[in-house]
């Protein structure tokens, strides 16, 4: 292995602080959950009609700041596991810690006061009430909250305003397209102006062209706030266009929790390793995380880390040195990368 | 399959005792023929002791007295509000004309022109041919049933949604009270409350709870759980998720649930004038008895209007989607029709207040198309006079008495194995099971015979209104504007109170056993049509195409494909149609029958809540085991089906 994994997410950033945090997450649904986890512990050949084991022993750590996305394929547990963070299942078994806090242990008034002061959710096919105007929809949390007319009808429409939906406000969901009431939702779940965001699979009911629109409109929104964000997605690629980590689901496992260089680069599984064959992986890889410590002198310009191997195919080709140096965000050397490392991830073999 | 293999030749088996047991009739001990003496258990005394003990010991009286006091006040608030009752608060009558405002005006709100018109109208017609007072009894009883039931429906509907346990006791419950006929919940209302006006209000409430109860059920347990998990992450608490989240969603079907309670409470307070309930219902029933045929159609027309007039403004109001206003700053805009109302309402107290006319039409000046439609009637009827009386005589001597007389002769062990052989056949040991107990029940409960007459007229109906609707459902469903328009009349035909489908057989008839199955065939006729032409309608498009290019002619199409894939949806017309008939069979008792319905009437009359709720009970018993076999049947037919 050339290099270890990198441990901070953003190219220099090193804020290490956990927001939520999973030990051993298992969620079984059935008539007795824990029998059934118990005797699984027991013996884990065991399979009982009636009982799906949707997620199974997940650990996990989400920074602040961070944006993690979790994939996998339909049924691998990805919406369970996002339940199981804001509590909207209840967790089989293992813990599930926000901000220090095992949300298990919480009473019904103090969940609910984090979910009314903490947390914001996007779903898939929206969850608008229907018979409430999107005004109304987007003031919904602050209602529940207890705050007067004036007040949420304000920040509802700043929200609205935020979302590029102004003008709409006495429109009711089903008069508007599917990319309309995701914005909605969005604008909703950013309402209270919630610390950690969940988005399970918000623009996978959209067709291709409004995605694409969606996911711009998302990024800009993302870089607008400093928010922790789980964002569920089946499409690897939006995975990849938005993602800080990816964490990989099969079978309510996750199987590789990692950035997307490390997962193009070095899948810890076969199942990773086949879903990511198809992917090219100089658009995914930075230069950055191709680096080496520096043994010898480097000579030239280094080019800046948060650079992809596409980006810079040009320059690869054509650049006489064997090994180039790469610079962190503040323009210090932080190493070099081999040429020829560069150039096999460029043509796609080496692995 | 071979589950079914080995239920059919069990069937077989049972069925070929059946026969036997006919075959051998003359050899049977009398024990086997009719339900032996020590069989009839002394249900009926079990059930008046239960209800004196309610009535008498535990002071359940008191309680109902005091609700009843309360529904007494109110109908008194809205019987001086419509027509002028001298009570508190002694500001009414309101002005015929305010009302048909208003009326229109909301049909106008909900739906447009075509509705105003027709509500708008409703009030005026009835204003005009001098029924205002009846038409206002009878509105004033739904206009304080119906928020009771509402309530009560609702707040059920949402205890059973939340509780599984209590679901698990409420829907037997409601399956025998949905079954059980009119009369069965009027006796024990006279025992409790006594006849008139209060008795009638309170027999609607009970009477139109149940379909509350199932439409609140059903739309809570729709709400799609994202809205819910919406909801929960915006941090609502159980409440705020229930009253702001939960049940807002359900709407549509909540207030379905509502124009279900309506149409109800309009069907019984019609039927309620056999409790002394005055109104539509009891003018009817008078006119009727009289044999004046004009002046009942006149009532009839009236009543019609008023049930599809209801029907159609709740159904709106159910099935409006919300659209978004155009906000505007002017006030005046932004509540045009509120303001248009108020004017309207003013000038129609203007002119109540200076030409008594617009107050109340007296019954001197009011229009009357009796007259011509007796002479019409007189006219068509000696036209067709021997037509129908040869039908008569055909129908009574060759084969009602026959049919009677065979259902009567039949050992009841014999039908009891019969049933039981259907339902092995349908359903296997359960179905049989269950067949024989409901029969069972009917055979110790000492009305066998009776009961036998009721399924008698029970099945020729049933079999006759067959016999009429397959064929013009499946005329109907060949063309798609067709179809619409008899799927309209059907819609609309199945809003009458049944009481209604009495006055034309009464005209043709005269009144005998002929008049009442000729009502219950058009009564039950009317959801086999309209289920035959929904299923055929409904046969997935690629399957006709599939067979049009196996060169299928029409004949093969219909009874190859679309016949059998639409014989589910059939078969849950013929559900409906069973009901319906039982229903108005026991309806129909006071032309005379000499069915269970003509006991039920001696129970009410003389208020016997036992007898009238065992025989309520056999009714019940024989809708609910149609209704199994039935739904088991077409569940068997979907699942081989594939839908
Ligand atoms: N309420 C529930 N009761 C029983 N089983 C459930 C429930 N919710 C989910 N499951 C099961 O848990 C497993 C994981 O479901 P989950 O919805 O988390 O998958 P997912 O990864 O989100 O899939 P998708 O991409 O289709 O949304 C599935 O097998 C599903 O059938
Ligand atoms: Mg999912």
């Amino acid at each position: 292995m050339p290099v270890g994994p990198i441990p901070c997410l953003k190219w220099g950033s090193s804020v290490t602080e956990s927001v939520i945090t999973c030990r051993n997450v298992s969620k079984v649904f059935g008539p007795n959950p824990a029998r059934h986890l118990a005797d699984l512990r027991a013996n884990p050949a065991l399979s009982q009609s009636g009982y799906v084991h949707a997620v199974r022993d997940v650990n996990l750590d989400v920074q602040r700041g961070e944006m993690l996305v979790v994939m996998g394929l339909s049924g691998s547990g990805k919406s369970t596991l996002v339940r199981c963070l804001s509590r909207l299942v209840e967790i089989t078994g293992g813990t599930v810690t926000i901000e220090g806090q095992d949300i298990a242990t919480l009473s019904e008034p103090a969940l609910i006061d984090l979910r009314r002061r903490k947390m914001g959710m996007v779903f898939q096919s929206f969850g608008l009430l229907p018979n409430r105007t999107v005004l109304d929809n987007v003031a919904f949390p602050l209602e529940m909250r207890g705050q007067d007319r004036a007040t949420r009808y304000a920040r509802a429409r700043d929200m609205l305003d935020l979302v590029g939906l102004s003008g709409r406000e006495t429109y009711f969901p089903r008069e508007l397209s599917g990319g309309q009431q995701q914005r909605v939702g969005i604008a909703r779940s950013l309402a209270v102006e919630p610390d950690i965001w969940f988005l399970d699979e918000p623009f996978s009911a959209l067709d291709p062209l409004i995605r694409r629109e969606m996911q711009d409109e998302f990024l800009r929104l993302k870089a607008m706030m400093n928010k922790t964000i789980i964002f569920i997605t089946h499409d690897f690629d939006e995975a990849l266009r938005l993602a800080d980590r990816i964490a990989i689901m099969k079978d309510g496992r996750i199987e590789q929790c990692d950035t997307p260089d490390q997962i193009v680069l070095h899948p810890a599984t076969d199942y990773v390793a086949k879903f990511t064959a198809e992917i090219d992986r100089a658009r995914v890889v930075h230069i950055g995380s191709l680096v080496q410590p520096l043994t010898a002198p480097v000579t030239g310009d280094p080019v800046a880390a948060n650079r992809t191997i596409r980006e810079l195919a040009r320059q690869l080709v054509s650049d006489p040195r064997s090994h180039i140096p790469v610079a962190g965000p503040d323009g210090r050397v932080i190493g070099a990368v081999l040429r020829q490392t560069a150039l096999d991830v460029l043509l796609g073999d080496g692995h | 399959m071979a589950a079914t293999a080995r239920h059919a030749t069990t069937a077989r088996l049972i069925l070929a005792l059946a026969v036997g047991l006919v075959l051998v009739k003359s050899l049977l001990p009398a024990g086997l023929i009719r339900p032996p003496e020590w069989l009839v258990m002394p249900f009926a005394d079990w059930i008046n002791g239960v209800f004196y003990f309610l009535q008498n010991d535990l002071g359940l009286m008191t309680l109902t007295r005091a609700f009843s006091d309360v529904v007494e006040w109110l109908l008194d608030v809205t019987a001086n509000l419509l027509y002028g009752k001298n009570r508190w608060p002694n500001l009414g009558p309101i002005p015929w004309g305010v009302i048909a405002v208003t009326a229109f005006m909301a049909g106008y709100a909900l739906k447009g022109w075509r509705l105003a018109a027709l509500s708008g109208g409703t009030f005026v017609w009835i204003a005009l041919m001098g029924q205002w007072q009846w038409a206002m009894e009878t509105l004033s009883v739904i206009v304080v049933a119906a928020p009771f039931s509402v309530t009560l429906g609702l707040v059920l509907g949402v205890l059973a949604w939340r509780s599984a346990s209590f679901e698990r006791v409420l829907n037997p419950i409601l399956n025998i009270a949905q079954s059980l006929p009119h009369f069965a919940y009027m006796i024990p209302v006279v025992v409790f409350i006594g006849v008139g006006p209060k008795a009638g209000a309170i027999v609607t409430i009970i009477f139109s709870v149940p379909p509350m109860i199932r439409m609140t059920l059903l739309g809570l347990k729709k709400v799609p759980e994202e809205v819910i998990e919406a909801g929960k992450m915006s941090g609502a608490t159980r409440w705020q998720l229930l009253t702001r989240a939960r049940i807002p969603t359900a709407r549509a079907e909540i207030l379905i649930g509502v124009n279900q309670v309506i149409m109800q409470c309009l069907a019984m307070v019609v039927l309620a004038s056999f409790i002394g309930m005055p109104g539509l219902g009891q003018k009817l029933l008078q006119l009727l008895q009289a044999l004046k045929i004009g002046l009942s159609v006149e009532i009839g027309v009236t009543i019609v209007l008023l049930a599809v007039t209801l029907d159609r403004l709740s159904k709106a109001w159910a099935l409006r989607l919300p659209e978004h206003g155009h906000p505007s700053p002017l006030w005046l805009q932004r509540h045009r029709l509120l303001v248009i109302w108020l004017a309207l309402c003013a000038l129609a107290f203007a002119l109540a207040h200076f030409f008594p006319c617009f107050l109340e039409v007296e019954r001197k000046q009011a229009l009357s198309v009796a007259k011509p439609i007796d002479a019409l009637m007189d006219q068509v009827i000696r036209l067709i006079a021997p037509v129908t009386a040869w039908l008569r005589w055909f129908l009574i001597t060759w084969v009602l008495i026959p049919m009677r007389d065979a259902y009567l002769w039949l050992p009841f062990t014999a039908v009891l194995s019969l049933l039981a052989a259907i339902g092995w056949a349908i359903g296997g040991l359960r179905s049989a099971a269950i067949c024989v107990a409901y029969f069972g029940l009917i055979a110790m409960s000492g009305w066998w015979d009776r009961a036998m007459i009721t399924v008698y007229m029970v099945t020729i109906s049933v079999a006759l209104a067959a016999l009429i609707g397959l064929p013009l459902g499946i005329w109907a469903a060949r063309n798609t504007t067709r179809a619409a328009r008899v799927l309209l009349v059907c819609d609309t035909a199945q809003t009458f109170p049944s009481f209604i489908y009495l006055i034309p057989v009464i005209m043709l008839f005269g009144v005998n056993d002929v008049a009442v199955v000729a009502a219950v065939v058009v009564f039950a006729a009317v959801p086999i049509v309209r289920y035959t032409v929904e299923g055929l309608q409904n046969v997935p498009p690629e399957l006709i195409e599939a067979a049009n290019m196996s060169g299928a002619t029409r004949r093969q199409l219909l009874w190859h494909v679309r016949l059998p894939m639409a014989l589910p949806t059939m078969l849950v017309g013929a559900n409906q149609s069973v009901m319906f008939s039982l229903f108005m069979v026991i309806i129909a008792a006071f032309i005379g029958t000499q069915d269970l319905g003509q006991e039920m009437q001696r129970a009410l009359s003389s208020t016997d809540v036992g007898k009238g709720l065992v025989l309520g009970l056999a009714v019940a018993f024989m809708g609910l085991m149609t209704d199994h076999l039935i739904l088991r049947w077409s569940e068997g037919r979907k699942r081989t089906l594939g839908i």
